[in-house]
């Protein structure tokens, strides 16, 4: 991690205790702003929480690792989350799951080498009346078919590279 | 995201608000003995009753209380909660000021499920309309000396958090560990302080309620389980979505509105719940009989069982806290046992030993997940022996 990213992060972090407040209650919320503004939560992201916290950094750990949407590892821009649950299961939930594979190159828990991309399974969207459901970061697509797999990702590539460009949209 | 259900909810039909000046025209032990007769019980699933969980917090002497909403519905097959915060979030977050009224407390927590992070605008523009209206903040709705406030905080992806003293551990920040109980919520919840968790939904029955009478509510429903209940339909049916139906309709009639009749099985109350063959279709789903937090799930006459325990069992592996032992470590043998099923290389005995091994997590395991995660399991075993032995 570069000196100057370390700074951006510990800034953030102050702002956000700033913001959210220093007790213990603040943690998740504070860790979510982390996992949202920098994808993942570092080490070094945790033991600057703790610090701020006053609070062992092992205690920032514990938490992070329980929590489905918080991560250690850095996730892709897009978070792929296809519901493994029964009745998106009953819906066809195997065939999406194989096409999305298929479309990134990647398995379950993998993601894309150009860090783009993480695809994960999760449990019950409660999207169970128009299942199969996934959600893209914060977004969710209902009865998605095969087929729709390419369009989701398109719309997702269309947000970055050379696609942005063309697109004049919000291009990194 | 469109709401699903067929027909128009009873929560349309009410007047906006007009549950909550009542409620702070009436004396708090007044309102409390309303919803205390109305014999309104947790619409989550726990099916306590309201008014006496409400009576308890209001009795309790602390120098602050709280009130939370339990958002964080994430029992497979539920998604009822989703359709009324999309739909009628002033009705619940009315519930929610009259809950703060009644007993005493400032400060209200919608604890909203990370997997609906996409509906947390829309509630946060009607929390911010609501103190414009001066329904929120000091002096709430013109009444002297109220003051109650609403702030929404995100789950961050843990089933268990469902339960009320780990979502209360997870709003301390905190892994999403139960507590045990006693002592309860109602006197040492949230900071220590006495808290109130319910369901969405029965937050939205109380300003209902507030407005319409304890008596309209008694009347629908039994004897037992009074009122209306949602229902999230899914699995293989025609018409899936949000259903309202009075308490104690038959699991028939229901499939019939739905269009799942022919189902070999019904799925009801979640992973957590009972799995009920076409046999049983006759009984009645009310707290006396099968209790459900609103969850449907239809298996069709070609759907394999063995699966469908497959995928609970995997749920609840996967979900488990992993405090206790029965739970952490009775899923996965569970989860084993099917697969081995699905083989063809488990013995009688081995099934029958390990249903003994689920009917001790019912009784050994620290909270409802553990507690209720073998349902499933046991009653697929006991309805379903025939479909489940000698494969391979």
């Amino acid at each position: 991690m570069l000196v100057t990213e370390r700074e951006r992060l510990k800034d953030d972090i102050a702002t956000w205790t700033g913001t959210l407040g220093k007790d213990r209650t603040a943690l998740i919320p504070i860790l979510q702003e982390v996992q949202r503004k920098h994808g993942h939560i570092s080490d070094f992201a945790m033991q600057v929480v703790a610090d701020q916290l006053d609070i062992h950094p092992v205690e920032v750990f514990s938490v992070v690792s329980f929590y489905s949407f918080l991560n250690f590892e850095p996730l892709g821009r897009y978070v792929i989350r296809l519901c493994q649950t029964i009745s998106c299961d009953m819906a066809g939930k195997d065939r999406v799951a194989t096409q999305l594979e298929n479309d990134l190159g990647i398995e379950f828990g993998e993601t894309t080498p150009d860090g783009k991309f993480t695809l994960q399974w999760a449990s019950c969207l409660g999207m169970c009346d128009q299942g199969p459901a996934l959600l893209v970061n914060d977004r969710v697509y209902t009865k998605v078919t095969p087929d729709m797999v390419h369009e989701i990702l398109e719309a997702c590539r269309k947000t970055f590279g050379v696609y942005a460009l063309a697109n004049k949209g919000e291009g990194h | 995201m469109i709401a699903t259900h067929t027909a128009p909810l009873t929560f349309s039909t009410i007047e906006k608000d007009a549950g909550l000046k009542k409620a702070l025209g009436m004396k708090r032990s007044d309102l409390i003995a309303e919803i205390t007769a109305s014999q309104l019980k947790g619409r989550g699933g726990a099916g306590f009753p309201t008014g006496v969980k409400w009576n308890l917090a209001a009795a309790a002497q602390a120098e602050q209380k709280f009130v939370v909403c339990n958002a964080d519905e994430g029992e497979p097959g539920t998604f009822k909660d989703r359709v009324i915060l999309t739909d009628h979030a002033d009705l619940v977050f009315e519930g929610m000021t009259i809950g703060g009224y009644a007993i005493g407390a400032t400060e209200g927590i919608v604890y909203l499920r990370a997997e609906y992070t996409y509906l947390r605008p829309h509630l946060e523009a009607v929390l911010a309309a609501r103190r414009t209206k001066g329904l929120l903040g000091a002096n709430v709705a013109g009444k002297a000396g109220f003051t109650f406030d609403i702030r929404i905080q995100m789950g961050a992806g843990a089933y268990v958090c469902g339960e009320e003293t780990a979502l209360i551990e997870s709003l301390e920040g905190h892994r999403g560990e139960p507590r045990n109980r006693p002592p309860f919520p109602v006197d040492t919840g949230f900071l220590d302080r006495p808290t109130i968790v319910n369901n969405v939904e029965t937050f939205a029955w109380v300003a209902s309620i507030l407005f319409k009478g304890a008596e309209w509510f008694k009347a629908v429903g039994t004897q037992r389980s009074t009122g209306f209940k949602l229902f999230s339909v899914s699995g293989d049916c025609t018409k899936p979505g949000v259903y309202e139906f009075p308490m104690g309709i038959t699991v028939a009639r229901l499939l019939e509105a739905v269009g799942g009749e022919g189902a070999k099985a019904v799925q009801i109350g979640g992973a957590s719940g009972h799995c009920i063959p076409a046999t049983e279709f006759g009984r009645t789903i009310a707290f006396e009989d099968v209790s459900t937090g609103g969850s449907i799930i239809v298996f069709g006459p070609d759907r394999d069982m063995l699966e469908v325990a497959h995928n609970f069992l995997e749920f609840f592996a996967e979900e488990s806290c992993g405090q206790c032992t029965p739970c952490r470590d009775g899923n996965p043998k569970l989860l084993e046992c099917v697969e081995m099923l699905d083989n063809g290389v488990c013995s009688a005995q081995y099934l029958q030993d390990i249903c003994g091994l689920g009917e001790t997590m019912q009784v050994a395991s620290k909270c409802g997940l553990g507690q209720s995660s073998p349902n499933a399991f046991l009653s697929i075993v006991k309805h379903f022996k025939g479909e489940l032995m000698g494969r391979g």
